[in-house]
């Protein structure tokens, strides 16, 4: 498919609202669970408008309006978003004040603001866009399911551009919780050393990443997805493997031919396992990570491809980015696979040419 | 890009039956399943009506030979029911061969178990196996392993529109080759919180809802599940199976107005159906009925009933919510109405709209009062609009 990255606009735990830098100044965090850097949002949005909404609304208009602004499109041909649990802050204010009050005395605001298509629909509203709007929620298939929609809207010449993005929010609250399943660790990290603390789980984050989705080439794009896929619980690494093999194949290339292979390692013991077998047994080139600068949550993959877009466009991957630190070979950075599994449960495959 | 798009299976479960055949009966029958509140355990339940099934969860897991010891929330032991009989009256006996997806929609998910365990969630943590039943995808990934699907995955979540852009995604991947067949729908149980969350908007009727009358008071919620299973035209010609009809068109537009609200012109709603008309190649005058979205709140009502009259003129095709049967099932209202769209063209029939009336004022016409049979009905569409201005229209078609 001719689809093209034309704009983006990511707030993460990393300072990433600025697209001329790529990961220069690292921010560490001391929480057990890694918060969004947010920015001034008075750039993008009415100061009247910015009391009313709740954090992950104006992370959400901001990150859309600075990723359309990168883009130089005004009104987007459709806004398409993906999000695992949606506005959980929301979410918990309205469920509590239920359970809290006997389903008494409660008041509409967080309950309107609670539902998952929240934000493409705040998004429209803001930018008065009456286009395709749509909000997809499936775990770690959440953010792929809409950059498909989006891909497939420009491909079938529904849109000439789209506005696609990824949310995901984590609060004290909702960590609490997690911290209860086997998929948070019960020790506090260090999260850039994340790898190295082989237990299970591993520490949750959040972000919000639009791009701005293109069929036009352009040589200002940052790169080109080529295309997606998705494996829904595999038996074993067998069956990822040949779905890497038979993926790349499709797309006429070999894994000879990656130049960068973005993963999703995070630290789970219990699920790591195949990246560490992809990286020893089968591909055999440059590898970066991210999960250890943003924290784990359903949407991250939309930080990797924000990572693998920005890596092809500076021909660069930062130093703390890198997973094979000791010999990462200088090379061009044309063809580049993201692969990301959620509990390996949702695996997902970006490949991205320059 | 020029293929079309077949119905070949559908499933449902709503307040006024549990499958096809018993939906259609409480049709005939004009049995409404909105009433008193019997499974939900809330402080409502002696004042605001709402479509229950039948069935409790345990009834429910039983029926379908599931493990008690799974964190089942309502909205997946509903969408097994409806995908397991929509597959069932497909004819699939086996999934692997040819490239199928299941697309669910769901807004509130598994948040029945989360707002019975949120305490425990917070403190002891019990019964924490149900913060991993929460999410919307959870409900998708019981019914696709239930069914035995595994090519293609996603779940819809636009509110009340939720069901009918899974039909739209669905069409789209296979007009695309990408899948050969999906099983597209929605599910969505009754919880505490989307009641009360409705109710502080102040959008619940106390009585039966009275969709497009002049004096409605609102809505009244119900719970279900329905699918469709939607078979490309190669897969259709080379099983040679007998098709329902043909999803001809579909459209997704946003009203961008207000989080809760639409425009008293339904100009979401306009694109949304115009759209849907464009892709079809149909002429308005060609469309036998519409099933509306009709609601029975203020707002709703009138947005689509303008829009509706600005599309189709003064002497609009005959429209009728279905909403008085089965309640409003928000994100699985687009599938229950898909399959009751189907069903219309198959059986040659109109469902009344239930309580209605009076004329509302603002409107050129009346919704169709009296079930009627053995009339040509070739062209459905079929509105769904959500919170956030999200409006899809689908169009289903005899073959």
């Amino acid at each position: 498919m001719e689809v093209y990255i034309k704009g983006m606009g990511v707030i993460s735990p990393q300072n990433t609202t600025d697209n001329n830098s790529f990961l220069d100044e690292i921010v560490v965090h001391d929480k057990e669970f890694l918060n969004c850097i947010e920015p001034s949002y008075k750039e993008h949005i009415n100061p009247i408008q910015i009391r009313r909404m709740s954090r992950l609304i104006k992370m959400s208009i901001y990150a859309s309006k600075f990723c359309l602004k990168d883009a130089g499109i005004e009104n987007p041909g459709g806004i398409i978003s993906g999000t695992g649990l949606g506005l959980v802050e929301d979410t918990e204010k309205f469920l509590n004040s239920i359970l809290d009050h006997n389903e008494q005395f409660l008041t509409p605001t967080s309950f309107i603001q609670s539902t998952h298509n929240t934000i493409s629909g705040q998004v429209a509203i803001a930018l008065q866009c009456f286009n395709y709007n749509n909000t997809y929620s499936h775990r770690g298939f959440s953010f792929e399911s809409a950059l498909l929609d989006a891909m497939l809207l420009i491909h079938d010449k529904d849109a000439e551009n789209v506005l696609v993005g990824g949310f995901d929010e984590i609060t004290e609250q909702h960590h609490s919780i997690l911290k209860k399943t086997k998929w948070v660790k019960k020790e506090k990290v260090n999260h850039l050393d994340l790898l190295n603390h082989k237990t299970q789980g591993t520490i949750d984050g959040e972000g919000v990443s639009f791009f701005s989705l293109t069929g036009k080439k352009d040589a200002s794009n940052y790169a080109q997805i080529k295309s997606i896929s998705t494996l829904y619980k595999p038996a074993d690494f067998q069956e990822i493997e040949n779905h890497i093999e038979k993926f790349l194949t499709d797309n006429g290339i070999s894994k000879n031919n990656l130049d960068l292979v973005v993963l999703g390692v995070d630290g789970n013991i219990d699920t790591d396992g195949i990246y560490y077998h992809l990286t020893e047994k089968y591909f055999n080139t440059n590898y970066a990570y991210f999960k250890h600068l943003v924290g784990t949550y359903h949407t991250c993959g939309a930080f990797a491809l924000w990572l693998a877009a920005k890596a092809i466009k500076t021909q660069n991957v930062p130093e703390i980015a890198r997973f094979n630190k000791q010999n990462f070979t200088n090379k061009p950075i044309k063809n580049v696979l993201v692969y990301n599994h959620f509990k390996n449960i949702n695996h997902t495959f970006y490949l991205l040419n320059q | 890009m020029s293929k079309r798009i077949f119905v070949t299976g559908i499933g449902i479960i709503s307040g006024i039956g549990n499958n096809v055949e018993e939906t259609l009966q409480s049709i005939r029958d004009g049995k409404t399943g909105v009433g008193k509140i019997t499974h939900l355990d809330t402080f409502h339940k002696d004042t605001i009506p709402v479509s229950e099934i039948k069935y409790t969860n345990e009834e429910l897991i039983e029926l379908m030979g599931l493990d008690n010891n799974l964190p089942y929330t309502r909205a997946t032991l509903m969408g097994i029911v409806a995908a397991a009989e929509a597959v069932k009256c497909a004819g699939i006996t086996d999934m692997k061969g040819k490239r199928t997806g299941l697309i669910s929609g769901t807004t509130v998910g598994g948040m029945d178990k989360s707002e019975q365990y949120y305490h425990d969630f917070l403190t002891e943590g019990k019964h924490i196996k149900y913060i991993e039943s929460h999410d919307c995808g959870d409900s998708t990934e019981r019914i696709a392993d239930y069914i035995g699907v595994k090519d293609f995955l996603s779940t819809t979540s636009t509110a009340c529109s939720s069901a009918a852009n899974s039909m739209i995604l669905g069409a789209r991947l296979i007009k695309n080759n990408i899948l050969d067949r999906v099983i597209a729908g929605g599910t969505e149980s009754l919880t505490k919180y989307h009641l009360n969350g409705f109710n502080t908007l102040m959008i619940l009727d106390r009585e039966l809802c009275k969709p497009f009358d002049e004096n409605r008071h609102g809505l009244n919620l119900g719970e279900g599940a329905a699918f469709l299973v939607l078979e490309s035209e190669d897969l259709v010609k080379e099983s040679g199976k007998k098709v329902f009809c043909e999803l001809t068109g579909y459209g997704n537009a946003c009203e961008a107005f207000h989080q809760t609200a639409s425009t008293p012109e339904g100009k979401g709603a306009y694109l949304a159906m115009k759209k849907a008309l464009d892709r079809s190649g149909l002429k308005p005058e060609q469309i036998d009925y519409i099933n509306a979205h009709g609601t029975g709140t203020e707002n709703n009502d009138i947005s689509e009933g303008r829009a509706i009259q600005n599309l189709f003129g003064e002497n609009p095709p005959r429209v009728s919510s279905t909403k008085s049967f089965t309640g409003h099932t928000t994100s699985a209202a687009g599938g229950i109405e898909a399959v009751l769209s189907v069903l219309a063209i198959q059986h040659n029939m109109i469902y009344p709209n239930m309580n209605f009336k009076q004329q509302m004022k603002e409107l050129s016409y009346k919704p169709v009062t009296e079930l009627l049979e053995n009339v040509k009905v070739d062209h459905v569409l079929s509105n769904s609009f959500g919170f956030g201005g999200n409006n899809s229209a689908l169009i289903f078609s005899r073959v």
